[in-house]
């Protein structure tokens, strides 16, 4: 027999990834555990990395917008948009209001897509499997939107520089419209199914905190930052496209735990709606791009672009030294940042909670390693 | 041979004299023993694919999906089919796993619902044995299992495995303890730990009915031991798969994954089939008081009928469980147990000796 001071206890080193249910990707964890409690998280990336910001040295600026689909698939008009908007604000082109109308639209579309998703894994990932399917029910709907306008469903390739590739599909309005009447009752549920759950809230509220000091320190932005207190809506204090012509509140919340990021995703899903509910009967009429030149050449010089994303805040970096292709392109992604914080907010939880907190993170492996 | 879908004694009877006939008492013991693990095994068998089909469906329907309709007729092949894939599926065994323990675990595993299925009442004279302590040989021989899914954890040479096998120590070894106290204060207004007893006491009223609020506690703090029992959601944190892939049975393939498999569904109906004959009467008919007319036609469905009802009616309940909640943290499934579930059943003991002493049930 052992005698009770002899007894020696070991951490327990645990590889959670690449290949793993609950990193969605290929994300690699080195988790150290001491029995259940997570003592220490080393996130290990680039199982994914795709060299998309040295393939865009070799390409025109109609065609770095497409490689930008495959970044944050989840979020793909809004990466499109952002490159788009970098060109021409460099070029000093205006877009007409029409477009401005189309690709807020667009992308409120896809952050609710993206949302939606979310909520089903995140739910998934806690164990209640239902969500799972509920969720994409509602998503699909939106797919199908996306689908009869411009012929894709993730990876959109919408946004050109100087407007969309194609005017709007003339049922694009009233099943839009469909849409909202149709989720505006569907959303209820979601509350009903899981955040009202009470197993639900033991296992979410208080878990997981960030402070409003590290959140802005390590840079997390998006829903994540904003459950912290870290008023970075990009659509609102930085506006772009048709932003400053609508109403919406920043989802906000103080608490910084799993459950409020949680909150705050399912809050800007109200707020999305009630974004496109304003735009879509006032689409301005007008041509849906402006003439471009079939080779786009910047003036010399450092553009920098950013948007809010269903993650965070994109950030596109574009030096060009005056040639057809830029000389250096730099994506700031949301969930690299939103990554880092995992350690700091996982240290002493159970491995359960690091899969709650990770999902609510929301991470898309791809955008982290681009 | 007379025989009688009310009464299975007769067939039973029929079987033993004939039997008696031909062969000295110790063959005519040896044959019957035989007979009754073939019934069992065969049950067993077939009863667990079918709950695996029903729950396939029952899960469909809960998330907007038809379930398996390909195989068969509305799919009802499909899990023969699943199960001779996985006859012929290779046997994979990790490297620097105990071999022996690795083998033995899931045996264990299924050895347990066979020794536990064989003291349940399907019917009236349709029980393999009928012992006078039956409701203390089903708690003693489940928890048998246990040992098997920490062996597997143990022996499989797999961080995931051990901390699953490690979870489900934890967590059947504390929902043992209530399973246990609620069968106890089922056993006290019964007055008996004979199964069949307890049964025949419930002809004049099930003993959810019978026993007040005390017997309504009982039942559903069973209900959660027993979901927990049988590792399901909300409790199956054993083979959480967000969290650790498939749990204690990650290294296991081909037939020996299928025994855990198994296992986990008859557990199922054991959990269920114990509720219905420790509350709902076993195979007793629901009568109302003195509507004669009413209760001679629930008395005309047979009482197989009526056990199999009643435990399906179960199994949908378990099963709603586990595809709307979440799961469980480990820390709040062992407070669940020791802070409420097992004050409250110690309590509801002493309430319900207290009610049987001053006679207060119906």
């Amino acid at each position: 027999m052992a005698e009770p001071d002899k007894i020696k206890t070991e951490e327990f080193l645990i590889n959670m990834g690449p290949q793993h249910p609950s990193t969605h990707g290929v994300l690699r964890l080195l988790v150290t555990l001491q029995g259940e409690v997570v003592r220490n998280v080393e996130p290990h990336i680039g199982y994914i990395h795709s060299g998309i910001e040295k393939m865009c040295e070799a390409l025109g600026y109609h065609q770095i917008v497409h490689l930008t689909d495959r970044m944050d698939y989840l979020s793909a008009h809004m990466n499109n948009e952002a490159v788009c908007l970098c060109v021409e604000n460099a070029l000093g082109v205006e877009v007409p209001d029409r477009v401005k109308y189309i690709r807020t639209i667009f992308s409120e579309l896809q952050r609710l897509a993206s949302h939606e998703l979310w909520w089903c894994v995140m739910g998934m990932d806690m164990g209640a499997l239902t969500t799972f399917f509920y969720g994409l029910r509602d998503r699909e709907k939106i797919l199908d939107i996306f689908e009869e306008t411009c012929g894709a469903r993730m990876t959109l390739n919408y946004s050109v520089p100087g407007g969309v590739m194609f005017d709007i599909h003339p049922n694009f309005r009233k099943r839009v419209k469909d849409f909202i009447k149709y989720f505006r009752k569907k959303l209820p549920e979601y509350d009903q199914l899981l955040t009202g759950n009470v197993i639900f809230q033991e296992r979410t509220k208080g878990i997981g905190l960030l402070s409003l000091e590290d959140a802005i320190a390590y840079g997390v932005t998006g829903p994540s930052g904003r459950a912290s207190g870290f008023a970075c809506d990009v659509r609102k204090h930085h506006p772009y496209s048709a932003y400053p012509f609508v109403q919406f509140n920043e989802a906000l919340d103080t608490a910084g735990d799993t459950f409020a990021r949680y909150r705050v995703r399912i809050t800007e899903m109200w707020e999305s709606m009630s974004v496109i509910e304003q735009l879509i009967d006032n689409i301005p009429e007008g041509d849906y791009a402006v003439k471009m030149k079939g080779v786009i050449k910047l003036p010399e010089g450092e553009y920098y672009q950013r948007v809010e994303t269903a993650r965070g805040e994109l950030g596109v970096m574009i030096v060009s030294d005056g040639k057809k292709n830029p000389y250096r392109v730099k994506f700031r992604s949301p969930g690299f940042s939103n990554l880092s914080a995992l350690n700091h907010i996982t240290k002493g939880w159970k491995i359960a909670d690091l899969v709650a907190i990770m999902s609510t993170l929301d991470l898309v492996i791809p955008d982290i390693d681009r | 041979m007379a025989f009688s879908i009310y009464d299975f004694s007769t067939l039973t009877r029929a079987i033993h004299d004939g039997l008696a006939a031909h062969l000295s008492p110790l063959g005519v013991t040896a044959v019957e023993w035989v007979l009754v693990g073939l019934v069992l095994i065969i049950f067993i068998a077939l009863f667990g694919l079918f709950l695996v089909y029903a729950e396939r469906k029952v899960c469909a329907f809960f998330q907007n999906r038809l379930g398996p309709m390909r195989v068969g007729p509305w799919g009802l092949l499909q899990t023969i089919a699943d199960f001779i894939k996985l006859l012929m599926k290779e046997l994979i065994q990790p490297k620097r796993v105990d071999k022996f323990l690795y083998n033995l675990a899931p045996f264990i595993v299924i050895i347990v619902p066979f020794l536990t299925i064989s003291v349940i009442p399907f019917a009236k004279g349709l029980q393999a044995f009928d012992f006078d302590i039956g409701i203390f040989f089903i708690t003693a021989v489940s928890s048998v299992g246990v040992i098997g899914v920490l062996l597997a954890g143990w022996s499989s040479n797999n961080k995931y495995s051990l901390i699953g096998a490690m979870r489900s120590g934890a967590q059947i070894v504390s929902y043992e303890l209530s399973i246990g106290l609620s069968l106890i204060t089922m056993a006290v207004l019964a007055g008996s730990l004979q199964v069949s007893t307890i049964v025949a006491e419930q002809s004049t009223g099930w003993f959810i009915f019978k026993g007040h609020i005390p017997a309504v506690i009982a039942f559903i703090v069973f209900l959660i031991a027993g979901t927990a029992e049988t590792n399901r959601g909300p409790f199956d944190l054993a083979e959480a798969e967000s969290e650790l892939t498939a749990g204690f049975h990650t290294e296991y393939s081909g037939i020996k994954f299928a025994f855990f498999f198994l296992a986990e569904y008859v557990n199922l109906f054991i959990i269920a089939a114990l509720a219905t004959t420790m509350f709902l009467g076993g195979w007793m008919p629901f009568h109302v008081g003195h509507l004669e007319g009413f209760n001679r036609v629930m008395d005309f469905i047979p009482p197989i009928f009526w056990f199999f009802g009643k435990v399906f009616a179960v199994i949908f309940l378990i099963m709603w469980f586990k595809w709307t909640f979440p799961r469980l943290r480990i820390d709040q499934i062992l407070t669940l147990e020791w802070k409420y579930l097992l004050p409250v059943n110690l309590v509801n003991i002493l309430l319900m000796t207290f009610i049987v002493m001053e006679g207060w049930h119906f």
